[in-house]
C-alpha cells in the first residue's frame, strides 16, 4: 500500500511514453513501439484508480503492516538446507557441473 | 566534521592544490553459519549451487524468514560503532536485473536501517587521530558469483553466495586522504574481528569497499563524486583513491568537469574506468519487501547484547597505555589483532610490561614475521616468553644472552629457566670473576687505556671485550662500574 502510494507521487499519477519503455527497459521486458501508446493508457488507468486513495487522510497514522498484531518470525542459526544443486539448477535451459549458464555479462 | 585542511594532505595540481573528499560503503558479511533468509550454509568455497535452499534460488512461493543471529551480529556491530540503535527497521525490496541475483531484487533496508548514526576513532601512522562518522548501518542479503572466463559465450553462475549476510557501513565523507582511508579500513575490520561480527578477511571477499571520491579547492563545497565499486583490499584502496583523485583534478583543471558515475579501478593497469553498464540501473524502485514484516526489538534485547561484547580495541588500547605503561604505538600494535593482545597480556600479567610488550613486539612479532607464523601458530608461547622476561628482570640472564635463548626455545622448544641452568647460560654477577676479566684486557691494551681517559666514549669497546671474554654471561652494568673506576672515568 505503502509503496504504490510512493511511486504514485513520484510519478504524480501518471506516465508518459518515455517512462513506459524505461520501467519495461528496467524489467528486462520486450515492449514494441506499438505496444507503448496501450500500455501507457492501461498503466495511467491503474495509477488512477490508485489515486483514490489519495482522498483518505493519514496523516499521523502508522501504516499497517499486519491484519493481526504480530512480531516477525525469526529463525535459529543453523543449517538445514542445501546439497541438492542438482535440483537448484534443474529448470535451467542450459547449466555445467551444476553452475547456470547463461549469455556472457562483462562489465 | 569540516575541519581545515591540512596542507599535507592536499595533492599538487597544475594550478593549486586540491583537497580529496572520501567516504566508504563497507560491505562486511556477517559471521552467522547460515545465510540471512535461509536455512543454507555461509561456507566459504563449496561445490557450485551446493549452498543454496530454494530460497535463495528465488523460486516461485518462498518466503524469507530472518536468521535471528544476523539481526543480534548487526545490533553487536552498530553498539561497536557507538551508533544508534533502531528498535524498528525495514527490509525493502532493491529493484535490479542482473543473472547472480535470481529474485531480481536484493533484500536491503533502505529508510529505516537498524542502526544509524555513530562514529569510529581511527589512528593515523604520525600518531593523531580522527573521528569518522558513521552514516548508517543496515542488513542486506549478497548476490551470486559470476565467472566470465570459463567460456567465450557463457558466463556460470554460482548462488553459493546469494543471500548470505551483509552489513554495509557507510560513513560520512570524513575522510582527506588514501592514508586516512586506509587507516579507517584497517580500524572497522579491527572492530568487527573483536566483536566477532565479521572475520574480515578480504581475500575471501568478507569485507569489500565502495569508495566516493570527489576533489575540490580547501574550502569549496563538495565536488561532484565518482563511486568506484568493490575494491577488494586495503591496499588498492589506497591506490584507487589516488587514481581517481589525481584523473578528476586533470580533467578539472584542463577545464572540463567531473560526471557522477561508477568507476572500476583495475590495479594491474593502475586506473579506474567507467562502469556504463551500471548507469542504467540506478532507479532501483525501492519500495517494502511485503514479505517481511518489520524488524523490531526492545531496549532489554539490545542491553543484552551490550553486556555479553568483548572490550573493544580503543578500551583495551587506553588500558594497555595506563596499566601497563606502554606507549601510544605500542599499545596500538598489540591490540591490532585480539589475539595479540591476548597473548600480550598473558605474558605481562605480574610481570614489566613495557619489557613484556617490548619481548612481544620487537623479538616475536620480528621472529613471527619473517617466517610468515602468526600468533596463533607460534612455536614459542606467553608462558615461555614470560619465562624468558622473568630471567632477564631478576638478573639471571643478560639481554643479550636472552636473545640466544629465545633462538633456542623457539627452534627447540624448552622451559627457559632449565635451559639456562643446563646450557650454563647464567648470567655471571661475581665481581671476582668479571674483575679478572678487565684486568686482563686493560693489562693487554695499554695504548687504549691511555686514550680512554681522553675519550669516554671508548668504554664501549672495553665493555665490549669484556661480555666477549665472559662468553656474553657477565652483568653488563657490573661490568660498566667496574671498568669506570679502573679507567678512572666518571
Amino acid at each position: 500500500m505503502r509503496a504504490l502510494l510512493r511511486i504514485g507521487f513520484v510519478a504524480s499519477m501518471s506516465v508518459d511514453a518515455h517512462t513506459v519503455r524505461r520501467i519495461a527497459h528496467l524489467a528486462r521486458i520486450a515492449v514494441s513501439e506499438s505496444e507503448v501508446a496501450p500500455l501507457q493508457d492501461e498503466l495511467n488507468a491503474i495509477l488512477a484508480f490508485v489515486e483514490q486513495l489519495g482522498a483518505v487522510d493519514v496523516s499521523g497514522i502508522e501504516p499497517m503492516t499486519s491484519v493481526t498484531p504480530m512480531v516477525m518470525k525469526k529463525r535459529d542459526d543453523i543449517v538445514t538446507e542445501g546439497g541438492r544443486a542438482r535440483d537448484v539448477v534443474f529448470n535451467a535451459p542450459e547449466t555445467e557441473d551444476h553452475y547456470f549458464l547463461v549469455p556472457k555479462v562483462v562489465e | 566534521m569540516n575541519a581545515p585542511a591540512t596542507p599535507k594532505k592536499l595533492i599538487k595540481g597544475g594550478l593549486h592544490d586540491w583537497e580529496v573528499v572520501i567516504g566508504m560503503e563497507i560491505h562486511a558479511q556477517v559471521t552467522s553459519r547460515s545465510k540471512l533468509f535461509s536455512g543454507a550454509s555461509t561456507e566459504f568455497g563449496g561445490e557450485p549451487n551446493d549452498h543454496v535452499s530454494l530460497v535463495d534460488a528465488a523460486m516461485p512461493g518462498m518466503l524469507p524468514v530472518i536468521n535471528a543471529e544476523c539481526v543480534a551480529q548487526a545490533v553487536r556491530t552498530g553498539l561497536g560503532l557507538k551508533a544508534q540503535i533502531n528498535h524498528r527497521s525495514v527490509f525493502d525490496r532493491k529493484n535490479y536485473f542482473y543473472p547472480d541475483l535470481p529474485q531480481g531484487y536484493q533484500i536491503s533496508q533502505y529508510k529505516d536501517p537498524i542502526v544509524g548514526e555513530g562514529e569510529v576513532i581511527v589512528d593515523l601512522p604520525d600518531g593523531t587521530s580522527i573521528t569518522v562518522g558513521i552514516e548508517r548501518l543496515h542488513l542486506e542479503q549478497d548476490a551470486g558469483k559470476s565467472l566470465h572466463d570459463q567460456n567465450p559465450t557463457q558466463s556460470f553462475v554460482d548462488l553459493n553466495r546469494s543471500g548470505v549476510a551483509l552489513m554495509e557501513i557507510v560513513s560520512r565523507p570524513d575522510l582527506r586522504s588514501s592514508e586516512e582511508a586506509r587507516a579507517y579500513v584497517t580500524k572497522l575490520r579491527t572492530i568487527l574481528r573483536y566483536l566477532g561480527t565479521c572475520d574480515g578477511d578480504m581475500e575471501k571477499g568478507s569485507l569489500r569497499a565502495d569508495v566516493n571520491v570527489s576533489v575540490r579547492k580547501p574550502g569549496d563545497p563538495l565536488g561532484t563524486r565518482c563511486e568506484i565499486k568493490n575494491v577488494n583490499s586495503i591496499r588498492f584502496i589506497g591506490q584507487a583513491i589516488e587514481t581517481e583523485a589525481r584523473r578528476q583534478i586533470a580533467i578539472i583543471e584542463d577545464g572540463g568537469t567531473i560526471s557522477q558515475e561508477t568507476r572500476l579501478f583495475d590495479p594491474a593497469k593502475g586506473e579506474t574506468r567507467s562502469m556504463r553498464s551500471k548507469e542504467e540501473a540506478h532507479d532501483y524502485r525501492y519500495f517494502p519487501d511485503p514479505d517481511l514484516l518489520p524488524l523490531e526489538f526492545d531496549q532489554a534485547y539490545v542491553d543484552a547484547l551490550a553486556e555479553g561484547l568483548p572490550e573493544l580495541p580503543d578500551a583495551k588500547k587506553a588500558r594497555f597505555i595506563s596499566d601497563y605503561g606502554l606507549s601510544t604505538y605500542d599499545a596500538g600494535v598489540l591490540i591490532a589483532e585480539r589475539s595479540s593482545a591476548d597473548y600480550f597480556e598473558a605474558v605481562a600479567k605480574g610481570r614489566d610490561g613495557k619489557a613484556a610488550a617490548n619481548w612481544v613486539i620487537n623479538e616475536l612479532f620480528g621472529r613471527l614475521n619473517k617466517e610468515g607464523l602468526t600468533i596463533e601458530t607460534s612455536p614459542v608461547s606467553a608462558d615461555q616468553l614470560g619465562g624468558i622476561v622473568d630471567l632477564i628482570g631478576e638478573g639471571t640472564i643478560s639481554g643479550k644472552i636472552a636473545k640466544d635463548l629465545f633462538e633456542i626455545v623457539w627452534s627447540e622448544g624448552g622451559d627457559p629457566r632449565a635451559l639456562v641452568e643446563s646450557r650454563g647460560m647464567k648470567q655471571v654477577t661475581d665481581t671476582g670473576a668479571i674483575e679478572a676479566a678487565v684486568d686482563e684486557i686493560i693489562a693487554k691494551n695499554p695504548d687504549k687505556v691511555a686514550q680512554a681517559k681522553e675519550k669516554p666514549t671508548l668504554l664501549g669497546w672495553f665493555v665490549g671485550q669484556t661480555m666477549k671474554a665472559t662468553g656474553g654471561k657477565a652483568n653488563p652494568a657490573a661490568v660498566n662500574v667496574l671498568l669506570k673506576s679502573k679507567l678512572g672515568i666518571e
